[in-house]
């Protein structure tokens, strides 16, 4: 695998806009037309080598092809944005929108991610070391078609509005998570590791959420099945015991199963 | 300043011009004559020339418009655009104000109307439209739910209804009388609707067919430059078509009385694609469309305008609001509801038009039907409803499908699903328009159908100059054939004129702020009546509406360019 390594400089107080980071659109190209591959600052086009020292070398193949940003890029935005295959590390933290639109390939974020990581997910694999921000694999705003394929994986804390209107993949937050988690959720799988405030689920009208820590509150709309022993999950077993729910009923027919840990939670069953 | 536009293929349906080569003469912004050697002259030679376009009936300004930009941010993704020296802006179902006018100029269309203004909400739709530029523009005040209007015409007082109409459209700067599922919004308010024309609304116990006729009274009383607007009851409704018809009948012997213009019809029925619909569910709908046509082609009394689907992805709005509440159940997505106290609702669903669905495409077919089966283009105009059936800057789209064959059953064979056939007769037509035709469908027939026939749809002596060029030479190019070419061309004028000025060039818009007028009528009741009803609407005020009197009317500062139409004493 080739490697094009981008060492940041000064990141900017107005963000960049860097969709082009891609091996999508690296690949095939010189270092030195990889330097000029345009890039936003604001509304205002520059070039990659305005903002990123470049060097490595590049491969026709943007499967064959591994850009690593060796630093915190964290006035960046969009990287990776529609990728379709290749692989981008991220030695440090980033801002919104890395991987939003991803259709295949890999991201690895060893930092911190800002808000809309994964957005509208399509395929692939997104990995976070630290934390994540709000919207992990959320639709756009206002859309009803959210995430679709692929896995993200957060190793750290996530925000609100994990996976909002999912339509299948795989979410796994492996800390807390914020409020609304699931929110509008069609189909795939979201599974918290640590706690989650409230409102898991919220008018979900399938696919599984399943929570490990605590649930401080939970909806009245979820019909309470009974408890259920080293549950099945895309195809793997979650050892331990959990209350399975059918939901959320404030969406008709609505055909949604969240799994909520006994252990610690016994205030959400009727 | 003065202009000659050279040796283009001039169309002018309303002087008989049909692709005559001749030449244009504009000067301080009407058409004359002749102009003098400095004359600064276009050459239009190999190209064709229209009066600009006039859209009668589209949703551009105001709340239920901004409602769709506002919980659309999807919509607007799909969209952005940069204007050169202008305004950026953003929307593909629901544009951005500025842009709305800037594609409208594109296609060169001059003049578009907003089809549905709540009284209360009129500055708004104003303050909008102050932000759209390059396009003459009205807006349509909603008259069929109001609650003065349904209690003056219970008890059968049409000069008070009409003294009562007349202030409101004073009050609000507003230019038709608009009617939108007549006592149904009201009765949307009680969580009901009504079906058919004879369900009386509930506490004010008149019916859709009184209502429709009470105002058609009305408004020849007012001697409107444009008939009652109606948008007929049970829209969307498989089986409603006969419903449409009898709501056609219902002003049928009213004598049409306008002080302006040339309009001989007393009804102008709108977005008719989604009033002729047969069958009696979704599962065993089908076309309405040929008995619509048939009568359209047997009376005299009314005019239409189609409301074509154009199978994209769009955002519904309308005052009816039970309708949207029954589109929202029906396929899930995102609503917004609202009541305006005292005077109508609306509500907006985004809606996709998957032409491998079967009921698009069947709209879809209904739609050109009705365009095919009707005989005479000066009784069809061209609209979307935009944005409901789809967006207006596809009206190049649907020119083309109108003028080949061969395009629609392209999209009969390969895009849209076997119902458009079986359930249509659209695949069984093979009329296709002409230039002249499409003039018509675009240009003058909307412009006498509004009153506005004196300065707007055509290019005789006296008329704004407002005019298209488009780079189609009719001598070489054949619409049956060179459809994607008809389409590329109506969508980027190679000249756009308003007033005189040159707006767009190259299908690029170089003029970018210029306000257009505001056209709105102003008419005159007899002092005794009106007074007495200005006091029940002060009254009425006091004890139901939660604004002051004082702060309804829309102040004169709202209309940079008003144009008021005159209509005379009773
Ligand atoms: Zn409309």
């Amino acid at each position: 695998m080739s490697e094009i390594i981008l060492t940041p400089l000064d990141q900017p107080e107005v963000p960049l806009e860097a969709s082009n980071i891609k091996p999508d659109v690296f690949a095939g190209k010189t270092i030195e037309e990889i330097k000029n591959i345009e890039i936003l600052h604001g509304n205002t086009p520059v070039k990659l080598s305005d903002f990123f020292e470049v060097t490595g070398e590049s491969s026709k193949n943007p499967a064959e092809l591994k850009i690593i940003i060796d630093g915190d890029v964290d006035r960046t935005k969009r990287i990776g944005e529609g990728m379709s295959t290749g692989e981008i590390l991220i030695k440090g933290d980033v801002n919104m929108y890395v991987g939003a639109e991803m259709k295949g390939g890999k991201i690895t974020v060893e930092g911190n991610a800002g808000p809309w990581a994964g957005q509208t997910m399509m395929g692939g694999e997104l990995e976070i070391l630290g934390d994540a921000g709000d919207y992990v694999g959320s639709s756009y705003r206002g859309d009803w078609r959210g995430m679709q394929d692929g896995t993200i994986i957060v190793h750290g804390n996530a925000g609100n509005e994990i996976g909002e209107y999912m339509n299948g993949g795989k979410i796994i937050i492996k800390g807390d998570v914020n409020i609304m988690t699931g929110i509008h959720m069609n189909n795939g799988l979201i599974i918290v590791e640590g706690n989650a405030i409230a409102r898991v689920g919220a008018e979900m009208a399938g696919g599984t959420i399943v929570v490990k820590g605590i649930v401080n509150e939970f909806l009245p709309g979820f019909e309470y099945l009974g408890v259920e022993k080293d549950i099945e999950v895309d195809g793997q077993t979650i050892p331990g015991a959990f209350y399975k729910f059918l939901g959320d009923h404030a969406i008709k027919g609505a055909k949604g199963t969240v799994y909520v840990a006994v252990r610690g939670n016994g205030h959400i069953v009727p | 300043m003065e202009l000659i536009i050279k040796n283009g293929f001039v169309y002018c349906p309303q002087n008989d011009i049909d692709g005559e080569k001749m030449d244009i003469c504009v000067k301080n912004g009407k058409i004359v004559e002749s102009v003098s050697d400095n004359a600064k002259v276009i050459d239009a030679s190999g190209k064709i020339v229209m009066p600009g376009g006039v859209d009668p009936h589209a949703h551009i300004a105001g709340p239920k418009v901004n409602i769709g930009r506002t919980y659309r941010p999807e919509d607007s993704k799909k969209a952005a655009a940069k204007f050169k020296g202008g305004r950026a802006g953003s929307g593909f179902s629901v544009p951005s104000t500025f842009m709305a006018g800037y594609n409208y100029a594109k296609m060169g269309y001059t003049t578009a109307m907003e089809a549905a203004m709540p009284p209360l909400l009129a500055r708004h739709t104003h303050e909008e439209f102050h932000d759209t530029p390059l396009i003459d523009h009205a807006a349509y005040p909603l008259f069929g739910n109001n609650w003065f209007v349904m209690e003056y015409l219970k008890e059968g007082d049409i000069d008070r209804c009409a003294a009562y109409a007349s202030w409101l459209l004073k009050a609000t700067k507003g230019y038709t009388i608009k009617l939108v599922n007549p006592a149904g919004t009201e009765a949307w308010g009680w969580g009901g609707n009504v079906h058919g024309i004879h369900e009386p609304a509930p506490y004010f116990d008149i019916t859709p067919a009184e209502i429709i006729k009470g105002l058609a009274e009305v408004n020849e009383k007012l001697r409107m430059p444009h008939s009652i607007h109606l948008h007929c009851n049970d829209l969307g409704h498989p089986g409603n078509y006969e419903t449409t018809l009898a709501s056609f009948d219902v002003p049928k012997g009213i004598k049409p009385n306008p002080a302006v213009g040339s309009r001989d019809t007393i009804l102008y029925a709108t977005h008719v694609q989604f009033h002729s619909y047969a069958g009696t569910t979704w599962r065993d709908f089908e076309s309405g469309a040929p008995e619509i046509a048939d009568y359209v082609n047997k009376h005299d009394h009314l005019i239409i305008d189609v409301g074509q689907v154009t199978l994209d992805e769009t955002t519904t709005m309308t005052a009816d609001g039970p309708m949207e509440y029954d589109l929202h159940s029906l396929n899930g997505l995102k609503w917004a509801n609202c009541d305006v106290e005292l005077e109508t609702g609306a509500g907006v669903v985004p809606f996709l038009y998957v032409p491998r669905a079967p009921v698009p495409s069947v709209q879809w077919g209904i739609g050109l039907e009705l365009f095919l089966l009707i005989k005479d283009a000066n009784k069809v105009c061209l609209t979307t409803d935009h944005p409901n059936a789809g967006p207006f800057t596809r009206y190049p789209r649907i020119k083309a499908w109108l003028m080949s064959n061969k395009y629609r059953m392209e999209y009969i064979e390969e895009k849209l699903h076997s119902w458009a056939q079986r359930r249509s007769s659209i695949a069984t037509i093979d009329r296709e328009y002409t230039f002249y035709e499409i003039a018509q469908v675009s240009r003058s027939t909307p412009a006498k159908a509004l009153g506005l026939s004196d300065v707007k749809g055509h290019l005789g002596v006296g008329a704004d100059a407002d005019i298209a060029i488009y780079d189609i030479n009719p001598e070489t190019t054949d619409p049956s054939n060179d459809y994607m070419e008809i389409e590329k061309a109506f969508e980027n004028a190679s000249y756009v004129l308003k007033d005189g000025e040159i707006i767009v060039k190259d299908g690029n818009v170089v003029k970018t702020r210029e306000h257009g007028r505001t056209y709105w009528v102003d008419t005159q009741v007899e002092e005794d009546i009106y007074q007495e009803v200005l006091a029940d609407v002060e009254r009425k005020f006091k004890q139901y509406y939660s604004v002051n009197l004082e702060n309804y009317p829309v102040q004169d500062a709202y209309l940079p360019k008003s144009a008021p139409v005159k209509g005379v004493m009773l």
